[in-house]
């Protein structure tokens, strides 16, 4: 489809999304977004978790009304999921209750479409996707690569002009996944679907090279869009092909770059509670580490061959790689990671030393642990409630992260054995914890 | 296997707030106004003449019909409350800030020990007819029945999975379509599960509300329960046994006809991705499944109901507000009113029970509510002793489990009151102590709960993990506290709750007795509003049913919510 690419079809307009805080600054999820979407085209949206990609894709389907700016598709600002979008759910959101065969039919009786035709539409979708002699099974009588046709069947049977696609593939195992991008963007070269542009969100960037013409990278805290690549290749793409690998590698580059300093100052940079962290647990930590001190990489890694020798998508190795670069036990820079001298050291240790290796890593640069820590030793009772901690992080981030910044510092200080926690308590102590020497 | 689900009064929040203040002020208030209501219209009532009862077996038949007309009637009118309420509770988040804790407290109210105000109530609005008592003791039924399923129905309409809610708004389905496609769906197994909750209660309830006694006046509706009210009164044992028997048949015939199959149906409603282990099917469903011509009739069935919950009425909803964006003044507007009207009500609850009563009335009170609290206690204690061991040992045992299980839930449906007299004629005839032997009928009714409880979570309890614990030979005692008993603790606590609740409620029945013209009487709360209720005197009903549900809602949030709440988090990885 690389004819007709220039009739604007959507635009996003200076959109910017933010919770509302009554105790300190809004809390912005997204920022200053600008997006132009042509008839013609597929456009992907990739970037860390976090980085507010799913979040623009609601305030694009109408699901989600922006803080600031707008949404214009067909000429009217959108106010509402609005007709001519249809969306398909990374869960798939099917009807337990309803047939393939009524599922896909939801949109068209929304409508108010008589039965008739009703049912020769929904047939026709159904065939087109290849669920032919599925119509009246039960989705949890289907493999997961089914259910999700009959989410696209959903989608497309009200011959929508966008289609929304929310990380369709990521809940599907490879092979399934792969067949269905294959079958999809045949259908799409062939002129067969019913839709003039495809937005979707990914996390897997060799999705977005072998299915998009454009890819918006997102950078996060706040969301913005960093970067927008073209991918100029035609379809079908091979992905062994080393122009695709380079673009990859492109890609890589930027998600891992260090990200300026943001146009608006978030939060004091030695504030203890401004950083949110990913819950990553120490097996992975250590995992990589070893992986990366071991043959063939020793000590250094090109992140695209690391994920894909370790089966990892990129959104799952960016936050480990990024833990560690926190840690300063490794370094993150233009698509590559490098394990740093005290990381080398953290592998060679015991178990014991491990554990006191990461103790300092964690007090020097987790400011959270160590403000967890401090206050426990100051108690005359070495006990200290969580939910002020978590009061504290909700004042600078939404109530998910803080819960994340917490478990995540929690799990690494109870593997560090710098303070216990009992859950039933909400309570840090020093519990079987030995004095600090 | 049957699987349980959650009874609705167990879950929500612990620790009492402004809400359930003014919630408890609410109830307590509408109970002193329908009291007051009924006082002044309780004379030119007594004149209505009461239906004769026919102790013939053969009359049987009718009544038990009409008895169970009359509980179907309750169910459709409960059915109607749960789809209205709860909507509006979880749609407006003002109305559910106070309609909620409202539900939760009505939930708690011991309904029996108003049965009197609600008889007289209805009476007045069809002076001198039937229609007033039967629709009375329709209203009756109705308070059992309709709170838990409102709660249940409102529960799941606030955890609506989010992608399917996207799904509904981004395709623009109407709030109508919205309502039948995904809110009913979602809510149907436990509103199901919560329905024959209801209806198990119901039977008891129907079976006490049709023969009322209040002062000097008796009215009896026709049906088993004023059958064997009548039989009570002539001393007739075969009678009695007559009535169990019949009411029996009715119970078997509702528990095979409708609510099995209903139950197997409502599955497909589970909201679950993974194909279960299919359960075969109930002999009405595969039958109404299987039959030729069933089948074009229910098809026909589907495709106008299919019509008429597709129409488009109502407007697709919108976007999501942002939070905060609602209006504060509304807010503000909204509490004060609240406020004033708690205010207002409390006054009249004041002015009312302080005109006769005094703070001795109220420490009597108390400490027969400490009594039966006791006897509750105690009988969940021997009741968890006696079946626990046995819906372990069964439940483990699949091939038993699919032979108890449905006995077990077709006793706790079947109305207890029917056998009270049958204890009351040991006890009088042995002369034992009435404060001891009258408290077992208490859980007469109540304990299958338990023992159907157990059993679903002995048999769910995993296979890795016994044979875990069989290769590290734990055995005896060990095994009871470190494996099974933590496996089946939140099981074990869904059941104790029902129980409990309905132990409660069956203290006002079960503490006092009679027997042709000897009356029998434990000390106790529930024999405190049965001799109110026998003197006529409202003030010490509205005290004694006050305080029993203060009781009631305490012992739920310090004991059975903390203790599932605990036993839930503890008992699952992750």
């Amino acid at each position: 489809m690389d004819t007709a690419v220039t009739e604007p079809l959507l635009q996003v307009r200076a959109c910017k999304q933010a919770y509302h805080k009554d105790s300190s600054t809004d809390l912005v999820v997204l920022d200053d977004v600008n997006v132009t979407l042509k008839t013609g085209e597929i456009v992907g949206l990739i970037g860390r978790s976090g980085s507010g990609k799913s979040t623009l894709l609601r305030i694009v389907s109408g699901l989600l009304a922006p803080t600031a700016g707008e949404v214009i598709w067909r000429g009217q600002p959108v106010l509402g999921p609005a007709p001519g979008i249809a969306m398909v759910f990374q869960s798939f959101a099917l009807f337990p209750w309803l047939t393939v065969q009524e599922n896909v039919e939801l949109g068209l009786e929304a409508q108010g479409m008589p039965r008739a035709q009703r049912e020769q539409l929904g047939e026709a979708a159904i065939d087109l996707i290849g669920l032919g002699g599925y119509e009246s099974a039960y989705p949890k009588e289907l493999s997961g690569g089914m259910r999700q046709r009959v989410g696209f069947a959903r989608a497309l049977v009200v011959h929508p002009d966008l289609l929304l696609m929310d990380e369709p593939f990521s809940a599907l195992d490879v092979l399934t996944a792969e067949t269905l991008r294959t079958d999809l963007i045949e259908l799409w070269t062939e002129g067969r679907l019913p839709v003039k542009s495809i937005l979707m969100v990914t996390h897997n960037i060799e999705e977005a090279v072998l299915m998009c013409d454009r890819v918006l990278v997102f950078a996060s805290n706040p969301g913005r869009v960093a970067q927008e690549i073209p991918v100029p290749f035609g379809h079908p793409r091979n992905r062994l092909d080393p122009a695709f690998r380079q673009l990859v590698d492109d890609i890589y580059a930027v998600m891992t770059r260090r990200t300026p300093a943001p146009a608006t100052p978030v939060a004091p940079a030695d504030a203890p509670f401004a950083a949110p962290l990913h819950h990553v647990s120490t097996n992975l930590l250590a995992g990589l580490m070893e992986a990366l001190a071991g043959p063939p990489y020793e000590g250094r890694a090109d992140l695209p061959a690391l994920a894909g020798s370790l089966q990892l998508e990129a959104d799952e190795l960016l936050p480990i790689g990024e833990t560690l670069q926190l840690l300063r036990f490794a370094e993150l820079e233009e698509g590559d990671i490098r394990l740093t001298e005290t990381g080398r050291q953290f592998v060679q240790a015991d178990t014991d030393h491990r554990k006191k290796l990461f103790a300092a890593a964690l007090l020097a640069h987790v400011k959270l642990a160590a403000a967890i820590r401090r206050t426990v030793d100051e108690r005359w009772n070495h006990r200290a409630s969580a939910v002020r901690f978590r009061d504290e992080l909700e004042d600078h981030m939404s109530p998910d992260y803080a819960e994340e910044t917490l478990r995540a510092t929690i799990g690494w200080g109870r593997y560090a054995e710098l303070f216990s926690f009992d859950e039933e308590a909400q309570q840090f102590s020093l519990e079987d914890i030995e004095p600090a020497t | 296997m049957p699987s349980t689900a959650q009874p609705a009064a167990l879950s929500g929040r612990r620790l009492p707030n402004i809400w359930d203040l003014a919630a408890l002020c609410c109830v307590v208030g509408a109970l002193v106004a329908i009291a007051n209501a009924a006082r002044g219209t309780l004379v030119p009532i007594g004149v209505l003449e009461s239906a004769h009862i026919d102790l013939d077996p053969w009359a049987l038949p009718g009544y038990a019909l009409r008895t169970t007309l009359r509980m179907f009637a309750a169910l459709f009118a409960s059915l109607l409350f749960t789809f209205t309420y709860a909507t509006l509770a979880a749609k407006s988040r003002r109305a559910g800030l106070i309609m909620i804790p409202v539900l939760d407290i009505l939930q708690s109210v011991p309904i029996l020990g108003f049965l009197s105000f609600t008889v007289v109530f209805f009476m007045s609005l069809f002076p001198g007819r039937v229609a007033g008592l039967e629709l009375a003791a329709i209203f009756a039924i109705f308070t059992s029945q309709a709170w838990n399923m409102a709660f249940s129905f409102y529960q799941s309409l606030t955890t609506l999975p989010s992608d399917l809610d996207e799904a509904t708004r981004s395709f623009r389905l109407t709030s109508w379509q919205r309502f039948w496609r995904l809110e009913v769906p979602f809510a149907m197994p436990g509103l199901v599960w919560n329905t024959m909750l209801s209806m198990s209660g119901g039977w008891f309830f129907v079976v006490a509300s049709e023969a009322i006694t209040l002062g000097d006046n008796n009215w009896q509706l026709p049906g088993i329960g004023s059958y064997v009210a009548a039989a009570l009164d002539k001393q007739d044992l075969v009678a009695v046994f007559w009535a169990i028997g019949a009411m029996l048949v009715v119970i078997l015939v509702y528990d095979q006809l409708l609510f099995r199959p209903l139950v197997a149906w409502s599955a497909r409603f589970r909201f679950e991705t993974t194909a279960s282990a299919t359960v075969e099917d109930p002999w009405v469903l595969a039958l109404l499944r299987r039959t030729h011509v069933l089948r074009i009739a229910g098809d026909a069935v589907e495709r106008g109901s299919n019509w008429l919950t597709g129409l488009r009425l109502g407007r697709p909803s919108g976007t999501i507000r942002r939070p905060g964006a609602s209006s504060r003044l509304g807010d503000a507007a909204f509490m004060v009113l609240v406020a004033l009207g708690v205010a207002w009500v409390l006054w009249q609850v004041v002015d009312f029970v302080g005109a006769t009563l005094s703070w001795a009335d109220l420490g009597q009170v108390a400490l027969l509510g400490a009594i039966t609290l006791t006897r509750v206690m105690v009988l969940m204690a021997v009741a968890a002793l006696v079946w626990v061991p046995i819906g372990v040992w069964v439940g483990l045992r699949p091939a038993w489990a699919e032979r108890v299980q449905p006995v077990a839930q077709f006793l706790a449906a079947f109305p207890a009151n029917l056998m009270f007299p049958v204890f009351v004629v040991v006890i009088v005839r042995f002369h034992l102590n009435v404060d001891v032997f009258l408290t077992p009928l208490m859980v007469l009714g109540t304990q299958w709960y338990i023992l159907f409880n157990v059993i679903a979570g002995a048999a769910a309890f995993p296979g890795d993990l016994r044979e875990a614990a069989e290769n590290f030979h734990v055995g005896g005692l060990l095994w009871w506290r470190r494996v099974i008993f933590p496996g089946i603790l939140p099981y074990f606590v869904t059941g104790a709750i029902t129980a409990s609740g309905g132990s409660w409620n069956a203290a006002i029945v079960a503490e006092v007795a009679s027997w042709g013209d000897t009356k029998l009487a434990a000390h106790g709360l529930g024999a405190y509003i049965a001799q109110a209720t026998d003197a006529g005197d409202f003030h010490k009903i509205v005290l004694g049913v006050v305080v029993m549900s203060l009781f009631v809602v305490t012992v739920n949030r310090l004991l059975w919510r903390p203790l599932y709440a605990y036993a839930s988090r503890r008992t699952t990885l992750g």
